[in-house]
């Protein structure tokens, strides 16, 4: 029976690579002091960006609403200082290209205290309301792919949600914020989950924990209440255990289909972050305006769990950490398996940044690439059964189009084959490069 | 010794019975194909590059000969091949005026300030989806040479600072590095519109050229200079409009402070090497 269970929380394929999590998980979260300089950029979700309802040189208030939704899939903006408009232009962003934000300037003299939000009465909301809410709360999901959680949760007729899984799984290396909530906030993490599941319609709660966070596991436990439907599944260590389709294979052994939402399976996956800004937003009215950050690495002086208020740029993230070691060569935002580099330091935290990675010489430095000995590990690498060293052949060879035939949209670039392949191919960024040509691809009419 | 010659002679009688019914067929289901197009299929340079709009080379022969299309429009194709095909066909050539890949940018390693080391794999596209490579300009050439590899005729060849070089005899403008830029810098342009600008940062003043020695800083002088309505400013960039009239000479050039605007009479860049030798 114990190894049927076994059998049922996991999925197949996947790597193992070293958490590292060690540096920060022990440590307590804590607030970054508030800087001067903050920049929203408008397109920090998925979707389409919001439009500001602020103007260059208004004065602004902690929490309130400086951008609202641009449309269905997009969500508002709130300040995350008191202080002035500055600026409504283009800024860096996270992918190196200028794109429009609100940059605020702190007002030093401002306590930046939160206004005692009134506590929401989301039980007497309709859905349509309370989804209405949470969009204009700002509320993306939270573990990196900030995707409006509004969207989410309006399913179509017919369809019903018998389950919410809140994933806390954070495969990936390095990080702590889910595991740190988890510990702190147990309360408000279940807090959120009583109003999504009751808004949502479904009989129980899952939370899954991957095993290399038992004290989690413990707290969460300890904090249920016994009239609560909500359990706590552990969850085998592998990487991508958290990637939402892997998730629901491992707890409740059902594949969603290529092509399909978990909705098609009766589940909702929502990231542990995610669910504690619904519990802030309904019980303390506090919108998205801040999140936690890990800052790890082995380039930073100190390590640490931070809450940062959303659009701090890395800069002063990194500055309070103690700043950079020298021979710093890489700084990641998000996690190291799908996290991506930035090139300059006053790029802002946003809503999707799970962590400030801060990598030397030794971690980043390339090793020589040899030619594929088709030793098949990729493909046993793979969670969703592509054939990564035909795609990276194809994609050597620029033949783009060829590669929709192997299913290269089916790929999240989770980067499980580059990890495994021992020629040191880099894989993911062929399938990722080829991805971005088959869809920002100039179509040119000679 | 009967057995011996049944076999063979079944084999020749069903030999003999295809072999009619083939030469029934061949009499009466005959189709007659152009025997032009086959011609001209071989005077076409059969890269099927797709240039002309066609599929390929073939489909183009058959609109050729079909008088659909004209020669010219195979850009690929040298002037003395259209003029045969013209020839054979007995068809005005029509032969396009000839365009030439041009780059709308001029910030190589000289110019284009540096905020980061790129160290992911060799592409344009692949710096270009991570953090936009190592320039602090988030608008320019990448410098890792994509359209290098996408060209089909060997015409674009990185130089010494990091730029592509197109070599104009070779360059047969098909659309290949157009579609490769990630960031959209490649442009077709007839070779006979001399002025051209090679900047696309959407910045002004200092904010551009902080990022790049040679970014257009959007001052205008070269509006100002060149005739009324040929160079109008938008976006922070000068647009030269030649369907406005106004007859192009170099003196727009000549008050440009960071060379953004130039008149170009070939190759749009020299090699660094050349242009230092051709300077002592």
């Amino acid at each position: 029976m114990k190894a049927l269970g076994y059998l049922r929380h996991g999925f197949e394929h996947g790597v193992h690579p070293a958490h590292h999590k060690q540096q920060t998980a022990d440590l307590p979260i804590q607030r970054v002091p508030f800087g001067k300089h903050y920049i929203m950029p408008l397109g920090q979700h998925t979707g389409v960006p919001a439009r500001p309802v602020v103007a260059a040189g208004e004065r602004v208030d902690r929490g309130q609403m400086i951008a609202e939704p641009g449309g269905f899939v997009s969500t508002a903006l709130h300040s995350p200082v008191t202080g002035t408009v500055k600026e409504i232009g283009n800024f860096r962003g996270v992918d190196g290209r200028f794109a429009p934000a609100i940059a605020i300037e702190a007002d030093p003299f401002a306590t930046q205290q939160l206004d005692a939000g009134t506590p929401i009465d989301w039980q007497s909301l309709t859905l349509d309301e309370f989804i209405g809410a949470v969009q204009m709360a700002g509320i993306v999901g939270m573990g990196g792919a900030a995707f409006p959680a509004h969207v989410k949760l309006s399913v179509p007729d017919g369809v019903r949600i018998r389950h919410l899984l809140i994933n806390g799984a954070e495969c990936e290396p390095y990080l702590t914020t889910d595991h740190r909530l988890m510990l702190e906030r147990p309360d408000a993490l279940l807090e959120g989950a009583e109003i999504m599941r009751q808004k949502l319609g479904a009989e129980e709660t899952v939370i899954g924990v991957e095993t290399n966070k038992p004290d989690a596991i413990d707290v969460l436990r300890k904090h249920i209440q016994p009239e609560q439907p909500v359990r706590v599944v552990a969850l085998k260590v592998k990487y991508p255990q958290g990637a939402e389709k892997m998730m629901i294979k491992s707890v409740f052994g059902k594949e969603v289909p290529a092509g399909q939402l978990p909705r098609d399976v009766e589940v909702n996956v929502n990231n542990v972050g995610t669910i504690v800004a619904v519990a802030d937003y309904f019980s303390r009215g506090v919108p998205l305006i801040e999140r936690v950050v890990t800052v790890a690495g082995p380039g930073v002086t100190y390590p640490a769990n931070l809450i940062v208020p959303l659009g701090t740029p890395v800069r002063d993230v990194v500055k309070f950490c103690g700043g950079l070691k020298p021979g710093t060569r890489e700084i990641i935002m998000g996690g190291p398996m799908m996290g991506r580099p930035i090139a300059s330091l006053d790029v802002p935290v946003l809503k999707g940044c799970s962590g400030v990675l801060v990598f030397t010489e030794k971690q980043t430095a390339r090793r020589k690439e040899y030619p594929c000995i088709s030793c098949g590990r990729c493909l046993e690498a793979c969670p969703y059964f592509l054939n990564p060293s035909r795609l990276a052949r194809l994609a050597k060879s620029r033949m783009f189009d060829e590669m929709k035939a192997y299913n290269v949209f089916d790929c999240v670039e989770c980067g499980c084959c580059t990890f495994a392949c021992p020629s040191n191919i880099p894989i993911v960024q062929l399938i990722r490069t080829a991805k971005d040509d088959l869809t920002h691809r100039k179509e040119v009419d000679a | 010794m009967n057995t011996l010659l049944i076999a063979p002679a079944i084999m020749v009688g069903i030999g003999l019975f295809f072999g009619t019914v083939l030469a029934i067929a061949q009499r009466f289901l005959k189709v007659d194909e152009d025997p032009r197009i086959e011609a001209t299929n071989e005077l076409l340079p059969g890269t099927n590059c797709g240039a002309c709009g066609q599929p390929g080379c073939l489909p183009f022969a058959e609109k050729l000969v079909a008088g659909e299309v004209e020669p010219g429009q195979c850009t690929v194709s040298t002037d003395e091949a259209i003029e045969q095909i013209a020839e054979f066909l007995e068809v005005d050539a029509d032969r396009a005026e000839k365009l030439v890949a041009r780059l709308r940018c001029n910030g190589g390693h000289l110019q284009a300030s540096q905020i980061a080391e790129y160290r992911g794999f060799e592409g344009c596209r692949a710096a270009a989806v991570v953090s936009g490579g190592g320039k602090g300009c988030a608008w320019g050439c990448l410098g890792l040479a994509d359209c290098e590899a996408a060209c089909t005729f060997d015409a674009i060849h990185m130089n010494s600072n990091g730029l592509p070089q197109v070599d104009i005899d070779k360059c047969r403008a098909c659309p290949d590095c157009v579609a490769a830029c990630p960031r959209d810098l490649f442009e077709l342009v007839p070779l006979s519109q001399n002025l051209y600008v090679q900047c696309n940062i959407p910045l002004a003043g200092e904010a551009a050229t902080q990022l790049c020695k040679a970014a257009c800083d959007a001052c205008g002088k070269c509006a100002a200079d060149a005739a009324p309505g040929l160079i109008t400013m938008r976006d922070n960039l000068p647009i030269i409009d030649y369907s406005s009239g106004g007859e192009a000479r170099p003196d727009a050039i000549f008050r440009c402070p960071t060379r953004s605007i130039v008149w170009l009479e070939r190759e749009q860049f020299q090699d660094q090497e050349s242009r230092k030798a051709g300077a002592v």
